[in-house]
This record gives structure tokens, sequence and C-alpha cells, in this order.
């Protein structure tokens, strides 16, 4: 096969074979892999040029605003929505061309899932299976099992009119499982779920992962459930995928360029502090939020500070190094974007696009 | 209570057979994997269907107005053998009594309520419940949604047609003790196949509509709409069309009227209602010889008799094309509609 010969630079001979899929550095082969991805509607392009390898037995997050293009890049990889140019393979299939041969193998978890209101749980992944095609033996016994995995066995019979949200959540799990898929497509997995029924779900997703080998990903805007289970992340702004790579990486990166965020306040609070922290060396912007400055340089400017509000007269009430988590990372690109998140106060990052697409 | 027991056993009994095709074909193999997502999702929708309240109500409706159509067709059956004792067992379809209307009337009205309130809900409830995507990406072809769901609801039509056909038949010779000729069977059946085919351009059209339309209510609304349009103001709209095409005054030639009654007919001819309507007159009233108008000269040197059942049904073949063509377009639209939708969560 001269396929896992190509070394990872030779994009354009890649595309020319159908089923292409280069190995990395360390000889794994992604099991979802696409190539210049782009979705538009009309004139709004709602995924961009997207390139992203995931391997087996992954959790990869795929992170971003609402509208950043996560569900249209889950669609497109299911073979639900068509592509305006672009591949994409899952597993080796063309997710376009052999909807039927992916959906075979991809399991998807939509967001608010659904179920028939008048069916039992049961009866509910009884048909998901004979969907699949699955013998009636093998239903029956997959169904029991799956049931006991989520915990849903007492509510096994009631109609799915009466499940609570979590329940619903934990059945669309079992569902998914059914057709023993080896990818897990999850589009919000966690929106709406209590912190209980939260830590259960991400136990049971790392579990499909580590125990199963699936390859899970989860697209999610929820960043603090998502961090503690993912391998690696993709960012999503506005279509573009505009960081890659995994969590410590990411954030060691920042930090390599430099970036220190500092949170300050002093007092007299006058116009003269705003000034005199502007004027620090390696500053590049100095923010106002609530009761304190947010101070972004491109080294460590605590020393310098001390001593010259020392010198002018201030008396600093509140100096604090801000952590480089995912949750910066996060702020920095969305806030980019002109997107509202939890906790964003209106900070605006001057310098942004500091990462590449630091791949795997 | 008859027709309704009779239903259950013959859909139960098909059923049955398309579960055991499904298991057979039960193995994981492209195709078959495919073909048996279609079965499954066939005996869902049956299953839906047999066990919604909607359904009993429906038939419950139907069953009503067969029983109050035959009791007036009883009731006045006396008076009509009277004047005419030939094809007894189809006036037992045909007429109507000093109040109630006549059978074929009745199912020319209600069936598009039966078509429509088997399918106006049938894409968009799914879409609202949030199942729609989680059934699209399991491994079965897009179209096996809408088969699926036409084919089980065409089922539950045929079925109830037929089971409403045999109730009239058995009542009416256990009324009248005549047996039916063969040749009266034979008009009594063709009946049915139209009006199976009648009700299932009404569901094709609320499939399309639940395709189109987002709510429910909408695509119900819509439904309605078009059912009352045709019932009750097509021939409205065809008479005000051909006045104004055709105009007809007090010194019209003989000619002016004919080109406005053929007009007013073309038009009318559009609506189902009024394809349904004169199929079945013609079918189960052997005298009727013609569809369109025949002026006196036409007829002159022909003897006046009854047609046989192949020459009738030679007359309505066009009405029968019509009618199935017109539910081809409604799911070619269904399917069109359904395949390029993009679906979304709810």
């Amino acid at each position: 096969m001269d396929v896992t010969e190509r070394s990872p630079g030779t994009e354009t001979e890649a595309a020319e074979a159908v089923t292409a899929v280069q190995e990395d550095a360390d000889g794994r082969r992604p099991i979802i892999h696409t190539e210049g991805l782009t979705k538009t509607y009309g004139s709004k392009v709602a995924v961009s040029d997207l390139n992203l390898d995931i391997y087996p037995g992954e959790i990869f997050g795929l992170l971003g605003p609402n509208g950043a293009g996560k569900t249209t890049t889950t669609l497109m990889l299911l073979g639900l929505s068509e592509p305006a140019s672009g591949k994409a393979w899952i597993d080796g299939k063309d997710c376009t061309r052999e909807p039927i041969a992916v959906k075979r193998i991809v399991g998807y978890l939509p967001d608010n899932v659904g179920f028939y209101g008048d069916m039992t749980g049961r009866e509910n992944l009884r048909f998901t299976g004979k969907l699949n095609g699955l013998r009636e033996d093998v239903i029956e016994a997959r169904i029991d099992e799956l049931l006991e995995r989520v915990g849903m066995t007492e509510a096994a019979d009631q109609k799915t009119s009466t499940y609570s949200r979590g329940m619903r959540q934990r059945l669309g799990v079992a569902d998914v499982l059914m057709k023993d898929p080896k990818v897990v497509i999850m589009d919000e997995p966690t929106l709406g779920i209590d912190p209980e029924g939260m830590r259960e779900l991400m136990e049971l997703i790392r579990q499909l992962a580590a125990q199963d080998g699936r390859t899970i990903l989860i697209s999610s805007h929820q960043l603090y459930q998502i961090q503690q289970i993912c391998d690696r992340v993709g960012l999503f702004v506005e279509g573009k995928l505009v960081a890659c790579g995994k969590i410590d990486d990411l954030a060691r990166s920042m930090q390599q360029e430099g970036v220190s965020i500092l949170e300050t306040a002093a007092f007299p609070d006058d116009a003269g502090f705003r000034e005199l922290l502007e004027k620090l060396g390696n500053v590049d912007s100095v923010e106002r939020t609530g009761d304190f400055y947010v101070v972004r340089s491109r080294s460590d400017v605590k020393r310098e500070l001390l001593r010259k509000s020392l010198d002018a007269g201030y008396t600093l009430s509140l100096i604090r190094q801000r952590e480089n988590d995912l949750d910066e990372i996060y702020r920095r690109y969305f806030e980019e974007a002109g997107e509202e998140h939890e906790g964003g106060n209106g900070r605006k990052a001057k310098r942004f696009g500091i990462f590449g697409k630091n791949g795997q | 209570m008859k027709a309704e027991t009779a239903g259950k056993q013959s859909v139960s009994e098909s059923s049955a057979r398309t579960g055991s095709e499904a298991r057979e074909t039960g193995s994981r193999t492209g195709g078959a994997s495919a073909r048996s997502g279609l079965y499954a999702l066939y005996r869902k929708e049956m299953a839906d269907h047999l066990h919604s309240g909607r359904f009993l109500i429906v038939l419950a409706l139907i069953v009503l107005t067969s029983y109050a159509s035959l009791y007036g067709a009883v009731s006045s059956l006396s008076d009509a053998v009277t004047a005419d004792s030939d094809f007894i067992f189809l006036k037992l379809f045909t007429l109507s009594g000093s109040t109630i209307p006549s059978f074929t009337t009745f199912i020319a009205l209600l069936g598009p309520f039966v078509g429509l309130t088997l399918g106006f809900d049938a894409i968009n409830s799914e879409r609202s419940e949030g199942t729609l995507n989680r059934l699209i990406s399991q491994p079965i072809y897009r179209d096996a949604v809408i088969n699926g769901k036409f084919l089980a609801g065409a089922t539950i039509i045929v079925v109830m047609v037929l089971s409403m056909g045999l109730f009239i038949g058995a009542v009416g010779i256990l009324k009248t003790g005549i047996p039916p000729t063969a040749e009266e069977v034979g008009r009594a059946a063709v009946f049915l196949l139209f009006t199976a085919v009648y009700i299932c351009f009404w569901l094709a059209l609320s499939i399309l509509f639940s395709v189109l339309c987002r709510h429910a209510a909408t695509s119900a609304m819509l439904g309605i709409g078009l059912w009352i349009f045709f019932a009750l103001f097509m021939s409205l709209v065809a008479s005000i069309v051909a006045g104004a095409l055709y105009p007809i005054n007090d010194t019209a030639t003989v000619g002016q009227v004919l080109d406005n009654y053929e007009c007013q007919t073309m038009i009318n001819r559009l609506s189902p209602y009024y394809l349904y309507s004169e199929a079945v007159s013609t079918i189960m009233d052997p005298s009727v010889r013609t569809t369109n108008l025949v002026l006196p000269q036409q007829l002159s040197g022909a003897i006046s008799g009854y047609l046989s059942l192949g020459q009738s049904v030679l007359l309505v073949w066009p009405h029968m094309i019509g009618l199935v063509a017109l539910s081809a377009v409604m799911f070619a639209g269904s399917y069109i509609g359904f395949m390029r939708r993009e679906v979304r969560s709810r």
C-alpha cells in the first residue's frame, strides 16, 4: 500500500486517492479524517476548510460557541449533510458517498435526543436494533446488557414520555451502543444534566473509550466537563478550527508565546493607575473589568508593577496571575469571535491567533 | 363491530408475515440491513396506527357512516326495486335515504379525512419529537422512512376499505336475501379499489404537507383546507372560470354552450374529489354510458341497455390513471422534499 508510505505533508496526493488515510509520526492511522471540508449555506460559511484527524480510541472534544459549525461538522461526518467541498472519511469510508456503511459503524447521539413517547425504553431500543438489521437474539441480549450499563434497567418498561431529561440521555447512550459502533459522535451530551448525572455520563464515556476502544467525538460548548475527559480538543470559531491539540500543549504553547495575564487593582483607583499600567514594559493591553484591571503582556510584569506603583504612591490591593488553562484559551478565541459565553465579561484579546494548528 | 375485527385480523396477519421476513433477512450485510430497516419501520408504523386513539376514532366514524348510509339505502330499497329491479346489490352502495346520503357520497366526502388523519404529522412529528435525526442516523436509506410510512398508511387504508365493503355486502345480503351476481361483485371490487386509491392520494398529500410544514397543525390545516376546497368550492371556481372564458348569454349558440360545459368539466376533473365521484358513479351504475356530454344525434340508433363491467372500467380508466398519477406526484414531491431537507435537532 503506497498510502501508508506517504509522509504527512503530501496533501494533494492524498486527496486523489479515495480512501487515502495517512499515518502520523507514531504510525497511527486516523479513524476520522477530513480534508478541506467546507459547508456553506447561501453566502454564510458554516464550516470552512476543516482538516481534522482523529485516532482510534481517542476522546476528541469539538469545542466552540453556539453556531460555530460543530453540529454541521458532525452532520457531514454522518453523511446527513452534503459538504460544499472537501471530503471526510470514517474508517476508510467516504462519508458522502457511502453513508450507509458509515452509519453502520458510527453511533450518533443528537443534541436533545428524542424517543417515541408511546413506546417503552426497551421497545425503542428494540426498534433501533431492528433498523440496524440485527438478529432478534442479539437484540434482546444487547438491550439487557446496555440497560444495565447505563443504569436504566428499572425504568426500561416505562413509556419514554415519562422519562426525565437525564434518563432520556442515558437511554440515548444505550441507543447509540445498540449497533456496537466503532465511533460515537455526541452532540452536546452534557446539556441540561444534573451534576451527578454528568459525573456518571463522563464515567460512561471514559469507559467507552478505555474499555471498549471506541473513538468518541464530543461536540460541546461546556468546556469544564469536556476538559476532564478529552484526550484532545479542537476549538471552533465561526466555522474555522482555530486550535487543535492536547489541552496541556495548548496551554504550554500559550505560555511559550509569552502571554501573561495579570489581574490587579490599587488604591487610589484613578486614571493615573491605568496610565501606569499601560507604561509597563511589554504590555499589550489593559482593560478595566469591574473592580480590577486585566493586564496582558508578553513577559512577567509583577516586579515592575510593584516597584512603579509604590513609587507613584499607589497601594496595590490585588495582584493575581491568571492561569493558562482551557478556560483562558477558550475565552481568547471565542471573545475574538464576539461571542457571549458563561463568565464572559467583555475583555478583548488583541493578539489573536497565536496558535497555529499544531495538529496531533 | 364486524368491520373492526376483520380489519384487525388481517392487519395482524400481514404484520406477522413481515415480521418473519425481517427475521430471515436479519443479518448485517448491506442490502439486507437496509431492507430490513424498511420492514422494521413499516411494522412500527402499523403498530402505531393500530394503537393510536386517532385511528379508533376514524374507524368508529367510518363504521357509523357506513351503517347510517346502509340504513338509508335499505329503507328506500323497496321503492327503487319496484322502479328498476336490476343490480340490487349495487344499490346498497349508491342509494340514498330520504335524509341520509348514499355510501359513495359519504366516502367521497370522508375518505380525505381518513387519509389526512393517517398522514398529516408523519414527518413533522418525528422532527418535533427529536426522533427523526436519530432515525436517519441509523443505517437505512432515507427513503425508507417515507416509504415505510406511506406503505403502513396504505395498508391500513386498504384493510379499512375492504372491511367496509365486506361489512356492507354482508349486511346487504342478510337484509335483502338476494345474493349478488358475479358482475355486481366485480363492480363493488372496482369501487373499493378506486376508494383505496382515492384515500391513498390524500395520504400522499398529507405526507407531503408533513414534510413541507414544520408544525403538524399547519400541515393539518393545509390538508383540511384543500379537502374543503375540492369538495365544495372547486365546482364554483370551475363555473366562474368557464363563464369567463366561454361566456353564455341569451343568444348563445349550441357550440358556445358546449364549449362552456366542456371547459367546466375539464377544470372540475382537476379535483380528485370530482374524478373519484364521476368514476364511482359510472362504475356503480351500469346504465351510465358516458362521462362526457353526448348530443341526441350521436345517440341515434343506440340500443338502450346496460354496459358490461369491462366497458364501464374502460370508461373510467382515465380517472384511475389520473388518481394514481396525482398520488404519484404527491409522493414524489414528499420524497424530494424529504431527501433534500437537512435534518437538524428539533
